[in-house]
C-alpha cells in the first residue's frame, strides 16, 4: 500500500517536473519569437502598419522560422545519434551529414549554380554521405557494429573534408571562395520562404517516424544482444531511425549552412533536466534547439554592425556552456 | 518445456561446441560450469536466438524454436546478461518496463498494464524502493536484480542467465541464488552459469559440465559433481565435502 502510494507520488513528480519544463521551454521559445520580430536594424513603429507588415512577416518571419526549425532538427537528430551509439560525444555530423552536404554545396557553388540548387545539392550530399557510412560500416564484419559506424563516419567525413579543403584551392578567391566560407560557417540572412515550405515538411518527414518509435528507439540504447533478446531487431531499427535523423539534419544544413554545436550540446541539456527516457527528451530538446538557435540568430544580426555567422556564435557560447553542463551531469547522462 | 537435441554452436564462421543435448523441465534449474572459453556463453546466446545453430535442434515446449520471430523467441526466454555498467540513467523502473517490448507493438509505449507487471515483478524481488533510482547509481548487486527484473517482465518461461553472481559480494551472490531457487519454485525454468561449483548445489536441480564445447558430465549436482569430474574440468585438484545436515561443497586443495 505504501508503496504503491510512493509509486504514484514519484511518478507524478516525474510528471510535473516533465510538464513544467516543457511549458517553460515553451513560453521561452514563443518570447523569443517575438522579440526576434521587433529587434533589427531597421526600427519598428506601429504608425507605420504596412512597413511593419513587410518587415514581420516578409524579412524577419522567415527567418525566425528557420531558425527555429534548423535548431529544433539538429536538437532531434542529436538526441537520436548520442542515444543510439550510446556516446555522449556525439552530434549530428558523426556519421558524415555535414561534410556530405558542405561537398554537394561547395562542387554546387564551384559550378557557378544558383543558390536554389547549393541548397539541393547540400541535401542530397548529406543523406548520400550518411549512406555510404551506413553501407561501408555495416559491411566491416567482426566489429561492434556502432563502432565499425562511428569509425566510418570519422573518416568518410575526413576524406569529404579533404576533397572540400581541395576545391576550395581551386575556387574563384574573390567570388566563389568568399561565398563557400560563409556557407561553411553557416547563416540564416537568406532564407526564403520558398526554401522554408520545402526543408519543413522533409524535417517534417523525419519527425513523424522518431515519434512513433519514441518508446523502442530507448532499446537502442542497449547492447544490441540484450535489445534483441528482449524481442527487438536492432539493426532495422536502427537503420530506420539513423535515416529519420539524416534526413532532419540534411533538411537543415540545405537551408542554413552548418551551425555547430547545438546537435552536441542541447541533447545534454534536456537529459540533465528529464532524463533520458527519448519520448520525454525529443519534445524538450526540439524546444531548447529552437529556442537556442533563435536567440543566437537573434544576437548575431542585431547586436553589432556586421552580422556574426551564428555557427561561430554556437561555439563560442556552446564550448563554456558544454563543459558547464559536463560538471554537472557527472557520471551520468 | 525445454529439449535441446545435438546442438553444434559457435559463430558464424567458428564452431564452439557440439552433441550438447539435455532437457530442461518446467520449474527446474539447471547449472552450466565450464572454464573460461569453454562455450559456456555461446551456449546460453545459442539457446536464445542470438547465434545461429550450427547443427542440431531446440524445442520450446515440442516447437522449433529456429521457426520463431525474435519476439515469440523474447516471450519464452528472458535473458539475463552480465550486469555492466550502463551508458544512461533511466530509473530501474523504466529499465524493467524495457523487458515489456516484446508484449508490444512497434509504435506502442508500456500501457497501465506493463506497468502493473513491472511494479509486480520489482516487488517480487523485493527492490520496489528502487524503482525511481537511476541505473547508474545503484551497486552492482542492486543492478543485477534489476536485470533480473527485466527479463521477468518479458513474462518468461525461462529464465537464462549469463553467471549470474560474477563480480558480486558473497551476500549478494547468495541472495541472487535465493532468488533463482523462489522463481524456479514460482514455475519458471532457470538456466544459468557460474564459476562456482557450489552454487550448483545450492541453487540447482541439474548440473552441465562444458569442457571445450562438449558435455563432460549431466546429471544431478550429486552426480556430477565430484572430485574426478572437477579435475578434468578445471585442472586443479579438488574436495568434495559432505556437509553436516546435507549437502556438499567444493575444497581446493592447493599445491
Amino acid at each position: 500500500m505504501y508503496l504503491g502510494v510512493a509509486a504514484f507520488f514519484f511518478d507524478s513528480i516525474e510528471r510535473i517536473r516533465y510538464a513544467a519544463a516543457l511549458a517553460i521551454a515553451f513560453a521561452g521559445l514563443l518570447a523569443l519569437v517575438v522579440l526576434a520580430l521587433l529587434v533589427g536594424r531597421y526600427p519598428l513603429s506601429l504608425s507605420d502598419l504596412p512597413m511593419l507588415k513587410t518587415v514581420v512577416l516578409e524579412i524577419r518571419g522567415p527567418r525566425v522560422l528557420a531558425a527555429a526549425l534548423v535548431g529544433a532538427s539538429l536538437a532531434a537528430a542529436g538526441t537520436v545519434y548520442q542515444g543510439i551509439l550510446r556516446n555522449p560525444l556525439v552530434s549530428p555530423d558523426i556519421l558524415g551529414v555535414s561534410s556530405g552536404a558542405a561537398l554537394g554545396a561547395v562542387v554546387a557553388m564551384l559550378l557557378s549554380m544558383n543558390f536554389f540548387m547549393v541548397q539541393i545539392l547540400a541535401f542530397a550530399g548529406g543523406l548520400a554521405a550518411v549512406a555510404l557510412v551506413y553501407w561501408i560500416g555495416s559491411r566491416l564484419r567482426g566489429h561492434d557494429p556502432l563502432l565499425a559506424l562511428v569509425l566510418t563516419g570519422v573518416v568518410v567525413g575526413t576524406l569529404l573534408g579533404a576533397v572540400v579543403s581541395l576545391l576550395k584551392t581551386l575556387a574563384d578567391p574573390l567570388g566563389q571562395l568568399p561565398a563557400i566560407t560563409f556557407w561553411l560557417l553557416g547563416s540564416l540572412a537568406s532564407v526564403s520562404p520558398r526554401e522554408l515550405a520545402i526543408a519543413a515538411p522533409l524535417a517534417i518527414a523525419g519527425l513523424i517516424p522518431l515519434a512513433l518509435l519514441r518508446w523502442r528507439v530507448n532499446l537502442l540504447t542497449l547492447p544490441d544482444d540484450e535489445a534483441r533478446a528482449l524481442g527487438a531487431d536492432p539493426g532495422r531499427l536502427r537503420l530506420l531511425v539513423i535515416a529519420a535523423a539524416t534526413l532532419m539534419t540534411a533538411a537543415a544544413v540545405a537551408i542554413s549552412g552548418i551551425i555547430g554545436w547545438i546537435g552536441l550540446l542541447v541533447p545534454h541539456a534536456a537529459r540533465l533536466l528529464v532524463g533520458p527516457g527519448f519520448g520525454r527528451l525529443l519534445p524538450l530538446a526540439m524546444l531548447l534547439g529552437a529556442a537556442f538557435l533563435l536567440a543566437v540568430d537573434t544576437l548575431c544580426r542585431a547586436a553589432t554592425a556586421v552580422e556574426l555567422p551564428p555557427g561561430v556564435v554556437t561555439a563560442l557560447i556552446g564550448t563554456p556552456l558544454f563543459l558547464w553542463l559536463f560538471a554537472l551531469s557527472r557520471r551520468s547522462w | 518445456m525445454l529439449a535441446v537435441d545435438s546442438l553444434a554452436f559457435g559463430y558464424p564462421r567458428h564452431t564452439v561446441g557440439r552433441d550438447v543435448s539435455f532437457t530442461l523441465g518446467a520449474g527446474e534449474v539447471m547449472c552450466v560450469l565450464g572454464p573460461n572459453g569453454s562455450g559456456k556463453t555461446t551456449l546460453l546466446r545459442t539457446l536464445l536466438g542470438l547465434l545461429p545453430l550450427h547443427e542440431g535442434k531446440i524445442l520450446f515446449n515440442g516447437k522449433d524454436f529456429s521457426s520463431f520471430p525474435r519476439r515469440e523467441i523474447a516471450r519464452f526466454a528472458g535473458y539475463v546478461p552480465q550486469a555492466h555498467q550502463p551508458y544512461f540513467a533511466y530509473s530501474v523502473r523504466d529499465m524493467v518496463l524495457m523487458g515489456r517490448s516484446a508484449h508490444l507493438g512497434t509504435f506502442s509505449t508500456p500501457a497501465a498494464h506493463d506497468r502493473e507487471v513491472a511494479a509486480r515483478v520489482l516487488e517480487s524481488l523485493g527492490i520496489s524502493p528502487l524503482a525511481d533510482r537511476p541505473v547508474t547509481e545503484i551497486s552492482a548487486g542492486e543492478r543485477q536484480l534489476a536485470l533480473v527484473a527485466r527479463a521477468l517482465a518479458q513474462e518468461p518461461r525461462l529464465l537464462v542467465m549469463d553467471e549470474p553472481t560474477a563480480s558480486l559480494d558473497f551476500g549478494n551472490q547468495v541472495r541472487v541464488l535465493e532468488r533463482i531457487a523462489a522463481l524456479a519454485a514460482g514455475g519458471i525454468s532457470i538456466l544459468f552459469s557460474t564459476h562456482d561449483p557450489d552454487h550448483a548445489f545450492l541453487a540447482a536441480q541439474r548440473a552441465l559440465l562444458l569442457a571445450e564445447g562438449r558435455v563432460l558430465a549431466l546429471g544431478t549436482p550429486r552426480e556430477v559433481i565430484r572430485a574426478d569430474t572437477l579435475e578434468r574440468l578445471y585442472h586443479v585438484a579438488v574436495q568434495v565435502v559432505p556437509l553436516e545436515g546435507g549437502g556438499h561443497t567444493c575444497l581446493p586443495a592447493l599445491k
